[in-house]
């Protein structure tokens, strides 16, 4: 447990945007896909993933539709409107930002200042 | 594209609700089969390994209702829940149910009739156009009457209203080939109608063009009700010739059935000119000092201001007296409301409305103190289930907005109820004539108004009331009353029901009082010597010119009416009058003393009330003669002029009442009259009036055509009643009379006071009501509250006295302190009330003694069941089931 991060607020989304853009998935496809790509760092409470797909979909970034999985079960995939993608750039954009601005900041050293 | 979305899934959860749910249902399920098949190895059987994803998966229902968040459009649906939760939690408890909404109907009922009466009366402005910018002319030292020369001078010199109409409200005898009826006449001046802008409903209107000179457009228009009534809608009644008061006139058409003309209680039959009054009352159009005009009134020009034509007025006023100084005092003019007659009726029934809706505002402001406390209680009542769901993950949000939805569902019916009520009083009022010889109707039928006001009352007081429990909810901490159960902090909570209750009390407290003032009063003023005795006394009331008698034929007519009646068996004793004291006009005149020579208003020693009376008169209605001699048969015409007088007006004119005897003073035409004698005094125009100046003059000296006729007799009322009629018929079948007894007459002038006492009666009871519920519910709360406590004391010896005073100690001394502070405050109340209801005195033992009595009473009856039940306690039981 120790070893994985805690989720920043608002990251969720995001997480689940970058986890649909590589592909269709469904609930739980969405799961083990951000497992898989943040190597099992970052681990999503199973329950709190639902009513953040229900609002992705109501935003219309996310669009829905009932299919059969990979092991061969009905179930609801999640794909990326356009909307969907134009929102997933922006938000990669200014995470990385921040991301490398709060790198900096926390690298500099005394002399440096 | 993104609101279109939203908009699509609010749609799709709104109208698909159930399959949005199996939707998600689906999800889920899909969501544990996949994670199920990744646990499922060797060694975990498929059972369990679902199992284990369900666990991991936490608590399904809550996810869903997040989803459902999620989803948005959650407003309308989780109101819908919370009422239909709310729904099923009051239906188990109908008891408490019924009382908050009966409780509730009651105040919000009768918040809805006080506010429709007023609605009626001073909020809702007359049915006519423009009725905003209608005044009617009122003369600050008089009234609004004038003269026929000072109305057209009025209307002709003024530049500030469109058009100046008048009108004259009279009663006429109408022959339309039946038997002749007795009607209530609007005689209106030619221009009446276009001033109004008032369009006919059928034929057409008399305009001033029809004016020609006295008794030259002898032309009639029916009121829609009267065409409806007597001619059944009668269309081809136009053109019609039909008599009044003998003389011929034509109906040329009817008015709309919105228009009653411009007095609001009053709804005449027809309308006739004004010009033609000549036939009809007889009043002298050339009169200048004779004002018998009942109203002037006009629609201000646009742009002029109330103030500028107040000043026009008074410029004509000035003129007026300037020019005949013989027929005009001082006038100073002020514009008032035509609808209520001016000030004379619109102030006290405005201050009276007005206070009554104070009063059933605080009533239901009472109500709602009540239903607050019962609230509370319930919450209270309830903190373990509404701690269990907060320690279940509730939202506090979500458990204050279910108490609301409670309170306005329990408010909302409560108001429905309460109007439903309200309309059925109402129509009953509308449809009442109080008085059955007057056209008076009182319409105040609910309008948008009132329904909008009901459903705002409705409203607020469920927010008012369903707000007293939010503090406690939201100061409740789970783990203590979980573990405590609700006893635990009891004493600190209760502090803001004890105050909503003093002041319920003390609201209650001051309705019992003041109502019981105005009943003291009432009846004191019935017992008034009022200068005659009503009791066992028919009034038989006609005018002569209703059946075409005038001049000479007046006065033997009526010595044969007065001759025929008391030859009746059981007849005690006839006179005659030609108005009656404290009935419907009490006719003034000025007097002046007999030194004054310039007979001009201002140098008038007295304005007293004026009679004229057959010798008998006197003697059958009981008036007591104090002095001198009474009226004879040879007081005639060849006589010389003789009054009887009372005591104020010999105080006023001669100084003292031994001055005044065989004394003598002017009348406005220069005739000296000698007083003969002095009779007592009595009340002439009502009963709240200070002694007033009178005088009586023999009827064969003054002769009138107005008749009442008093009748003294033992005999039931309606048999005499018959016995009259017919005599009356015989001596001539076409004169309509009006027969009651003289205390059925009183009732006009005892309207108002009787009103205001029923009305206070029945607030004062409503109020009663209140505080009996409301000390009842803080009684039984506290006791069953108390519960464990009281079987403890009753096991460790405690005496009744000891426990009674435990259970119910404080909801005494409540009702103690609320009784004082409301008995003070009716107390410091009863000024206002002393103006509409005589002899109101709050100084009197009785009401003092009634008061604290019957909130003693309240009390008692409000305390009884929580008594018995505190003095039953069986502390066995009660141990055992704690």
């Amino acid at each position: 447990m120790t070893d994985q991060a805690q989720l920043l607020p608002g990251t969720l989304d995001l997480l689940i945007l970058k986890a649909v853009s590589l592909g269709p998935l469904h609930g739980y496809g969405v799961l083990l896909r951000i497992g898989q790509i943040s190597e099992q760092a970052l681990l999503i409470e199973q329950g709190a993933l639902y009513p953040a797909l229900f609002r992705l979909v109501r935003q219309g970034l996310l669009k829905a539709s009932w299919g059969v999985s990979e092991n061969n079960r009905r179930a609801k995939f999640y794909e990326l409107t356009a909307a969907g993608r134009k929102r997933f750039r922006e938000e990669t954009e200014g995470w990385n930002r921040v991301a490398t601005a709060m790198a900096a900041a926390l690298a500099a050293e005394p002399e440096e200042v | 594209m993104k609101s279109l979305a939203y908009v699509r899934s609010l749609a799709a959860k709104f109208f698909h609700r159930s399959e949005v749910a199996q939707d998600m249902d689906e999800e889920l399920r899909s969501h544990i089969q996949h994670r199920a098949d990744d646990l499922q190895r060797p060694g975990i059987s498929r059972a369990e390994a679902e199992r284990r994803a369900r666990i991991e998966f936490g608590g399904q229902e809550r996810i869903a209702e997040e989803c459902h968040e999620a989803l948005g459009g959650n407003f309308i649906e989780t109101a819908i829940q919370d009422v239909r939760l709310s729904i099923r939690v009051l239906r188990k408890s109908p008891g408490f149910t019924a009382a908050a909404v009966l409780t509730l109907a009651l105040a919000i009922g009768a918040n809805a009739v006080v506010f429709s009466i007023m609605n009626g009366f001073i909020l809702r402005p007359l049915n006519v156009p423009h009725a905003e910018n209608l005044y009617g002319l009122w003369r600050i030292q008089d009234d609004m009457s004038e003269s026929y020369p000072d109305y057209i001078d009025l209307r002709d010199h003024n530049h500030s209203f469109e058009a100046l109409a008048a009108y004259n409200i009279t009663q006429a005898g109408l022959d339309t080939g039946e038997n002749p009826i007795s009607s209530w006449i609007e005689e209106a001046s030619g221009n009446y109608f276009d001033a109004l802008g008032i369009e006919p409903y059928l034929g057409r209107f008399f305009h001033a063009s029809d004016e020609h000179g006295p008794d030259s457009a002898p032309y009639m228009v029916l009121t829609y009700a009267f065409w409806h009534a007597h001619f059944r809608e009668d269309r081809t009644v136009l053109g019609r010739v039909v008599e009044v008061n003998k003389h011929p006139f034509t109906i040329i058409g009817v008015a709309p059935p919105e228009f009653h003309g411009t007095l609001l209680f009053f709804h005449p039959d027809f309308f006739v000119p004004l010009i033609d009054q000549g036939q009809i009352d007889g009043n002298d159009l050339n009169a200048r000092g004779s004002r018998w005009i009942f109203m002037t009134i006009g629609h201000l020009k646009a742009g002029v201001s109330k103030a500028q034509a107040i000043a026009d007025l008074n410029s004509i006023g000035a003129y007026l007296k300037k020019t005949y100084p013989k027929d005009e005092a001082q006038v100073t003019f002020e514009l008032a409301r035509p609808s209520l007659y001016g000030d004379y009726l619109g102030r006290p029934v405005r201050e009276f409305l007005t206070g009554l809706m104070l009063l059933s505002g605080l009533i239901l402001l009472a109500a709602c103190a009540n239903l607050g406390s019962l609230f509370a209680a319930r919450a209270a009542d309830r903190s373990r289930e509404v701690a269990l769901r907060l320690a279940l993950g509730s939202s506090r949000k979500r458990i204050l907005r279910g108490l609301f939805t409670e309170a306005l569902l329990v408010s909302l019916v409560g108001g429905a109820v309460g109007l439903w009520g309200s309309v059925f009083v109402l129509q009953g009022m509308s449809a009442w004539q109080p008085f059955p010889r007057w056209p008076v109707h009182l319409s105040v039928n609910p309008d948008a108004h009132v329904y909008g006001m009901a459903l705002l009352l409705a409203l607020a007081s469920g927010f008012l009331f369903g707000a007293v429990p939010v503090r406690q909810v939201l100061g409740t901490n789970p783990y203590e009353v979980v573990k405590l159960g609700t006893t635990g902090r009891m004493g600190r909570r209760i502090t803001t029901r004890e105050v909503l209750l003093v002041v319920q009390i003390a609201i209650c407290a001051v309705l019992v009082t003041s109502s019981m003032v105005a009943v003291r009063g009432l009846a004191r003023s019935l017992h008034n010597n009022f200068g005659f005795d009503p009791q066992n006394t028919l009034l038989v009331d006609t005018d002569l010119r209703m059946a075409g008698y005038s001049g000479d034929r007046v006065p033997p007519m009526q010595k044969r009416m007065v001759d025929a009646l008391e030859t009746i068996p059981g007849v005690e004793s006839v006179g005659l009058s030609d108005q009656i004291p404290l009935g419907d006009t009490a006719p003034q005149t000025n007097v002046f003393t007999d030194n004054t020579s310039d007979l001009r208003p201002s140098n008038a020693a007295a304005n007293p009330v004026m009679f004229k009376i057959s010798p008998e008169y006197f003697h059958a209605a009981r008036t007591i003669l104090l002095s001198g001699r009474n009226f004879t048969s040879h007081d005639d015409k060849n006589s010389p002029r003789v009054a009887v007088v009372t005591p104020p007006f010999a105080k006023k004119i001669f100084g003292s009442v031994t001055n005044a005897m065989g004394g003598s003073y002017k009348m406005p035409d220069g005739t000296r009259i000698q007083v003969v004698g002095i009779v007592e005094d009595g009340k002439y125009g009502s009963l709240t009036e200070d002694p007033q100046p009178a005088m009586f003059l023999p009827v064969l000296q003054w002769p009138s055509t107005s008749t009442y006729l008093v009748v003294r007799s033992g005999r039931d009322p309606q048999q005499l009643a018959a016995a009259i009629r017919s005599t009356l018929r015989q001596l001539d079948a076409g004169l309509p009379v009006f027969i009651q007894t003289r205390s059925k007459e009183l009732e006009f002038i005892l309207f108002g006071p009787r009103m205001a006492t029923l009305a206070l009666g029945v607030l004062g009871g409503m109020g009663a009501m209140l505080a009996v519920t409301g000390i009842f519910g803080m009684a039984a709360y506290s006791v069953s509250k108390r519960l464990r406590e009281l079987g403890l004391r009753v096991a460790l010896g405690a005496q009744r006295k000891e426990l009674l005073q435990t259970a119910l100690g404080r909801a005494v001394k409540l009702l103690a302190l609320g009784s004082a502070a409301g008995l003070l405050l009716g107390i410091l109340a009863t000024p206002v009330l002393a103006f509409i209801v005589n002899q109101a005195t709050p100084h009197d033992p009785l009401i003092l003694v009634g008061v604290v009595l019957s909130m003693a009473l309240l009390g008692l009856l409000a305390a009884w069941i929580p008594a018995r039940r505190a003095l039953s306690v069986d502390p066995m039981r009660l141990l055992r089931e704690e």
